[in-house]
């Protein structure tokens, strides 16, 4: 396509081009031409960083400067308070540790079923099966849902006098549970809504790894007398590896910021408590509770900024014990 | 090669004989693979019928020992009364998810765009770096300025008003990066560069070259950014505090915070929620699925 461009418009161009050195001054045009090369790509870009620095940098470095005072809308003044939020958070903040505590739980709770069911559907689904849309389309389907809809719909399947899950339970002689009273229950609970959301996702995303992956490995191993599981657990896993990392990283962020399904589980009032003793309160939810309900945004700040730790550390956790356990393999 | 149609195409005859022969027995369903799959369809598509059995029945029926099972026919009782609700507001929640997700949808598309081609094809300074400060901008969480961000809004005179929930959203760092990576396999060189030869200006050949290009990562960046920002719920719920002025997810968590807990009332809510989406489904799953496959969602 360049060659026909090349040679349809030459002539025209040459003269141009002659005519413009025959001046020997640049024209204003051509100025303006080479203006355009060097500056369209910053003007191009630029539209993010604005946007990026207003809404995300400023806010961010605010929040390490909020998080060194004792800033209130209760206090007329405010004061530099050095590390004196952060230390009182580790350590006369029982509620912190346990909200950190909740956090972590749901996200084991969830993500390591999640991830392993994910692993399985997409390995059926990697097999010769007729209605290959269909199923793609069913399992992808709850990522329409919002949060909030899981949320309030499991509520009620999860209900403590009439829900879905305590009459199945009953069929089989079970006593109800009340799904909201305890850790164990309520965590179990509000996983299951995590994982309805995203298994399905997961599973494509696993599903579009596994058909990269060369079919030789297999027929190699098959000839060498290696079994479906053995073959799974040696080629399949392994080749997975950096799109598993990637799954993990990513329901890391998602997990350790937990917010609306713990949040809707309580009807009523009083949903960021998490409980009545704080049995299902994230990180997140401690965060909106100490600065609408308790009015300490410095202390705030302070909660933000560790929660960002947390991640980061979480995350590069993580990423260190995937890459060494799918090795081994 | 593998059971895709595409892929099937792809594989040249031998390997293809070679699958059908013992080996290729590793790809057949068995028994197990399909009552798994099966399962895993019932569970995915029960709570969307279960939304439906619930929005369609009074509010008695719905708790009741042992629940319903089968939809009833107060449906359109129960949309009547949750679109009447003077507390939830959710027809106003709906015009404002609309106007707010479509908003950020385009200038998402727009501005990924330009900013991907010019990450992608143009020449400039410092260009990793600032692709790198992108990158790290995608892994902050939005928790992390949550404070500021609000008292920001104070000082803008957003609290409880749209621009609070679209402003700060207009341009996604996963936005650019998606389309930069599209623009670089799709867009040949060559072609900037001929167009260039001809005297285009940069903005005409983004516009008449580049952009035509970019039109189905563009579809797929629109459909996934409308499902995040229709779904978005941590900061409309900081910032939309006021129940008059909310997005239809504020809608209904009102709806679940007052007093007396209307199940069916609140259901029907959940399905007016979700519809908009579901018809988006009906018609751009295999898109939408085309998009996460390629790796292409973020969280």
């Amino acid at each position: 396509m360049s060659l026909e461009v090349e040679t349809a418009a030459p002539t025209q161009r040459e003269t141009q081009v002659g005519s413009e050195r025959r001046r020997g001054q640049e024209t204003p045009r051509r100025s303006l031409a080479r203006l355009d090369i060097k500056l369209s790509p910053y003007l191009y870009i630029l539209p993010f960083f604005i946007i990026f620095a207003i809404f995300g940098v400023y806010p961010i470095l605010y929040t390490v400067w909020l998080s060194l005072t004792d800033r209130s809308p209760l206090n007329p003044e405010t004061s530099f308070v050095g590390l004196d939020n952060f230390i009182e958070l580790v350590t006369e903040d029982p509620q912190f540790w346990n909200a950190v505590y909740n956090t972590f739980g749901m996200f084991v709770v969830a993500t390591v079923p999640q991830l392993l069911l994910a692993l399985l559907l997409a390995n059926a689904l990697n097999r010769k099966i007729r209605g290959q849309t269909f199923f793609r389309m069913a399992i992808a389907m709850p990522i329409i849902t919002s949060t909030a809809v899981v949320a309030l719909i499991f509520s009620i399947i999860y209900g403590r006098d009439f829900g879905l899950i305590n009459w199945l339970l009953d069929q089989f002689g079970i006593d109800p549970i009340d799904w909201r009273a305890s850790k164990p229950a309520s965590w179990f609970a509000i996983s299951t809504m995590v994982d309805w959301r995203w298994t399905g996702y997961n599973a494509l995303i696993y599903l579009a790894a596994m058909q990269a992956i060369p079919k030789d490995l297999y027929e190699a191993a098959a000839l060498d007398g290696a079994s479906r599981m053995r073959q799974f657990w040696s080629i399949t896993i392994p080749q997975l590896r950096p799109t598993i990392i990637f799954t993990v990283i990513i329901s890391t962020i998602g997990g350790l910021q937990l917010f609306t399904e713990p949040l809707l589980f309580t009807s009523g009032s009083g949903g960021l408590l998490g409980g009545s003793e704080g049995q299902f309160q994230t990180i997140t939810m401690f965060l909106v509770e100490v600065m609408t309900n308790r009015m300490r945004w410095g202390y705030a700040g302070a909660v933000s900024l560790v929660l960002f730790v947390l991640i980061a550390l979480f995350s590069i956790l993580n990423f260190l014990l995937v890459r060494r356990i799918s090795s081994d393999k | 090669m593998t059971t895709t149609p595409l892929a099937r195409t792809s594989a040249n005859g031998k390997s293809r004989r070679r699958n059908s022969d013992q080996p290729g027995q590793l790809w057949r369903a068995t028994p197990l693979t399909w009552i798994g799959l099966v399962i895993a369809v019932f569970l995915s598509f029960f709570p969307f019928y279960w939304m439906i059995v619930i929005a369609s029945r009074t509010n008695d029926a719905a708790n009741a020992w042992p629940p319903p099972f089968l939809p009833g026919g107060n449906l359109g009782e129960n949309i009547q009364r949750v679109l009447t609700n003077e507390d939830a507001n959710i027809f106003k929640g709906l015009l404002n998810s609309i106007l707010v997700s479509g908003t950020i949808t385009v200038a998402t598309v727009f501005f990924g765009a330009l900013a991907g081609f010019a990450f992608a094809k143009l020449r400039f300074r410092g260009k990793n770096a600032l692709l790198l400060v992108i990158l790290a901008s995608m892994m902050v969480p939005i928790q992390l300025g949550v404070l500021p961000l609000y008292l920001l809004m104070a000082e803008l005179g957003w609290l409880n008003r749209m621009p609070a929930v679209t402003v700060p959203f207009l341009i996604s760092g996963f936005g650019i990066f998606m389309m930069r990576q599209y623009a670089e396999q799709s867009v040949p060189n060559e072609l900037i560069e001929a167009a260039r030869v001809d005297g285009c200006s940069t903005w005409r050949i983004f516009w008449h070259v580049v952009a035509p290009a970019l039109r189905p990562a563009a579809a797929v960046l629109g459909l996934l950014t409308f499902m995040e920002q229709w779904n978005q719920f941590f900061w409309p719920f900081v910032v939309l505090a006021d129940p008059a002025n909310p997005t239809v997810q504020i809608s209904l968590r009102t709806l679940n915070s007052a007093y007396f807990s209307d199940t069916s009332q609140i259901f029907a809510g959940t399905l007016i929620a979700t519809l908009p989406l579901f018809l988006v489904f009906v018609l751009f799953g295999r898109q939408i699925i085309g998009g996460i496959m390629e790796g292409a969602v973020k969280s």
